[in-house]
């Protein structure tokens, strides 16, 4: 076996092993980082996402600001939203941010509090099999596209609230707001059950052990335990709300005015956008660049309570154990 | 329950407790009740839903709804073309996200930052993630319009000139007709020249006939012909077949032109690919989200193993780590196409309402997709537009369940428990 030859091709394999080994090695090295660097590149796009938003909706609103027919004392302290009359034109979006905020409220009037109970009942009470129920219920009504919400809003509910009470519009603020608010109810019950789960059992044992019925160990222990989780929750919820396009679009009419009969007929800032869209307006008037002004007010009131959401969440989460 | 002490209280301080318990009990049963009414109702919103848009929609339920382009008419109405526009675009934009999304989530989840500076990038993108799929999808719609269709403004020419930046796969022609009603089509070297003179001896096309000498409109069939120009001080050709390839001097054009399958422009244009790209930066988020927990669900086990073994962070990726976390990553992309398939808001702001009569033939082509012909539809007064409307959402809703299904599919089949 042990003859000299042998051990010489042994050498000369081990050689080679080697050999091949630092050459692929080198390859290795360089695959490494080429691929490292296409993974850098794709998580840098995203971060470019919102820099061209901001970008973009910044510099168009600022063409918006800077025509002679317009004022920013007007855009911020006028109820009057008429870009598209002619002679009288008047751009305030208090009109819009009315409607958005009229519909939201009416939303989450729907969605909080049935959010919020349907997470404690899945969460603290539901035996298994309604469980088994319930939820594929929700992702369903959670993944109907919204443009299926503003029909039934408008070819339903609508009449409904007309058959309820005369004095309805055709067009409404109720009907689309309820239809934001079952829209809504879904994720308000997901991300508040969520946090209802990260309840560490020890606390819930303890409400029990203390005689607390299971109402005394929600109200009393769980909810304030979660109460970070589900204001975040809520918050994510209204910036939602107040983001629907097509549900508004469709069933809330486009007559911009400052209001709070929810029976009348409003216009949403997204619903403005939409009937922008919609039309054939220049691509270079006045009324054009209002879109983007009206979508960089949009974007800085979610924006901003989606953060706040999002920092609630994380900083002000009660850490047990 | 703290017996001792009412044990060693006297009577009268129990007897409150005792109807505080009762009233407690109270509380609870009826809070039950809330509760499960509560659930109950929003099973009944389900099913009024579903009544509402089944009792609508299945009696305009038929072939020609599915078959139909969307005529004027709503007996005659169908979405074929909102179909497939729906399938281009959702097509393109699954295949732009998925690998940047997935991309993106093994970076944060795979690739630890090494550096402090790495770490606060790493920070800002997660943050930067979780505060992007709050924003509106109407409003990365207006981005599209910015950054896709228009492209910030960069190639705007003059305002007469009908091209635009850059063309890939386009002829241009002058279209004259004869004076016996054929269409004589001369081409154009730059869509920027002036309406050509016509002269005799130029470079000529006209459609092909089939054997019933009915017009082929196909510009893949162009037939080469002579022309005859005349001048009003000529005689009148009687000749039919002349008259075909006659041509007074004065003719005027109107330009046409030939768009391949492969046509491309920068700006795209309202056309699929800038839709595509506009879905892709409302579903990224979403597909991001959800790959980093199929990552995250992968035990650490398996990676401490294929590295023990001196494999690579990358090979540790490929062959370990992201085998395992398929599953669950297509169900989230699943998901996430169904919410590309039925946006509409940022589809809207690109595409606008426009009447289409056919499927996209190139990616710079006009489109419609489903959930904007509903929209158009339900956006009209007349009641029977609103029952095809119903229709076409029993058929977008049909979609969706099936990727639903699939996406369940996947995840009770493939997912085997890792560790």
């Amino acid at each position: 076996m042990n003859t000299p030859e042998s051990t010489a091709d042994l050498n000369d394999r081990v050689r080679s092993i080697l050999a091949a080994d630092r050459r692929s090695l080198r390859g290795v090295r360089i695959r490494e980082i080429g691929v490292y660097a296409v993974l850098v590149l794709c998580g840098v796009f995203s971060l470019l996402i919102t820099i061209a938003i901001v970008g973009v909706l910044l510099t168009e609103t600022l063409n918006f600001f800077r025509s002679d027919e317009v004022t920013l004392s007007n855009f911020l302290g006028s109820g009057q939203w008429t870009p598209l009359l002619g002679s009288t034109k008047s751009f305030g979006i208090w009109a819009l941010i009315s409607g958005t905020m009229l519909v939201t409220v009416i939303a989450m009037a729907i969605a909080l509090p049935l959010g919020l109970i349907t997470a404690v009942y899945l969460s603290e009470y539901a035996p298994r099999k309604v469980r088994a129920v319930l939820k594929p219920v929700l992702e369903v009504l959670a993944g109907v596209p919204t443009v299926v919400y503003g029909f039934f809003a408008l070819v339903t509910i609508t009449p409904f609230l007309q058959w309820l009470h005369g004095g309805f519009n055709v067009f409404n603020a109720t009907s689309g707001g309820i239809a934001v608010g079952i829209l809504c109810l879904p994720t308000v019950c997901s991300l508040a059950e969520d946090a209802l789960q990260a309840v560490p059992s020890s606390l819930r044992d303890g409400a029990y052990g203390l005689g607390g019925t299971r109402f005394d160990a929600t109200v009393k222990v769980i909810l304030p335990a979660a109460l970070s989780g589900i204001i975040s929750a809520f918050l994510l919820a209204i910036a939602r709300a107040i983001g629907e396009t097509m549900i508004v679009a469709i069933a809330c009419g486009s007559r911009p005015q400052v209001t709070g009969d929810p029976r009348d007929e409003i216009q949403t800032m997204t619903g403005f956008m939409v009937q922008m869209a919609g039309g054939d307006v220049s691509n270079f008037g006045i009324e054009y660049y209002s879109m983007y002004a009206v979508a960089f007010t949009l974007f800085m009131i979610t924006l901003s309570l989606t953060m706040i959401g999002n920092v609630v969440r994380r900083r002000y989460r009660e850490a047990y154990e | 329950m703290p017996e001792s002490s009412s044990q060693s209280n006297s009577d009268q301080r129990s007897t409150p407790e005792l109807r505080g318990r009762a009233g407690r009990m109270l509380t609870e049963k009826w809070f039950s009740y809330l509760c499960v009414a509560t659930a109950t109702s929003s099973v009944a919103v389900l099913c009024w839903l579903l009544y509402s848009i089944l009792s609508h929609g299945l009696p305009a339920l038929s072939w020609t709804l599915l078959s139909n382009p969307p005529e004027p008419d709503p007996e005659q109405a169908g979405v074929r073309p909102a179909f497939f526009g729906t399938v281009w675009v959702c097509a393109m934009c699954g295949l732009m996200t998925l690998p940047i999304g997935i991309a993106t989530a093994i970076l944060l989840e795979e690739f630890p930052p090494k550096s402090k500076l790495g770490g606060w990038v790493y920070g800002l993108i997660q943050l930067n993630i979780s505060n992007l799929a709050g924003v509106p999808s109407v409003v990365y719609g207006i981005l599209g319009l910015t950054a896709f269709v228009s492209m910030f403004g960069l190639f705007e020419r003059d305002q007469d000139s009908q091209s635009s930046g850059f063309e890939l796969g386009v002829t241009y022609y002058n279209q004259f007709f004869s004076e016996g009603d054929r269409a004589i089509l001369i081409p154009v070297e730059n869509v920027d020249d002036k309406l050509s003179v016509v002269s005799e001896g130029m470079e000529a096309y006209t459609f092909a006939r089939d054997a019933d000498g009915a017009t082929i409109v196909d510009y893949s069939k162009l037939v080469p012909t002579e022309i005859n120009v005349i001048t009003y001080d000529d005689p009148y050709p009687e000749d039919p077949a002349v008259l075909e390839n006659t041509l007074f001097a004065d003719a005027e054009a109107g330009r046409v032109s030939q768009k391949s399958w492969y046509y491309f422009q920068v700006p795209f244009g309202r056309g699929v690919l800038a839709g595509a790209m506009t879905l892709m930066l409302v579903i990224l988020p979403v597909i991001i989200i959800s790959s980093q927990e199929a990552l995250r669900a992968v035990p650490s086990s398996l990676r401490a193993g294929a590295l023990g073994l001196g494999a690579t962070p990358w090979q540790v990726v490929r062959t370990v780590t992201l085998p395992a976390a398929i599953p669950g990553i297509m169900t989230g992309a699943i998901l996430a196409m169904s919410r590309a398939i039925g946006e509409t808001a940022p589809i809207l702001i690109i595409a606008g309402i426009v009447y289409i009569r056919n499927a996209p033939q190139h990616l710079m082509d006009d489109f419609t997709v489903m959930p904007l012909q509903i929209y158009n539809w339900t956006s009209r007064p007349q009641e029977a537009f609103h029952d095809i409307a119903a229709g076409g959402i029993i058929i977008l809703l049909a979609i969706l369940l099936s990727f639903n299904a699939i996406a369940v599919l996947i995840r009770q089949k493939m997912q085997k428990p890792l560790s």
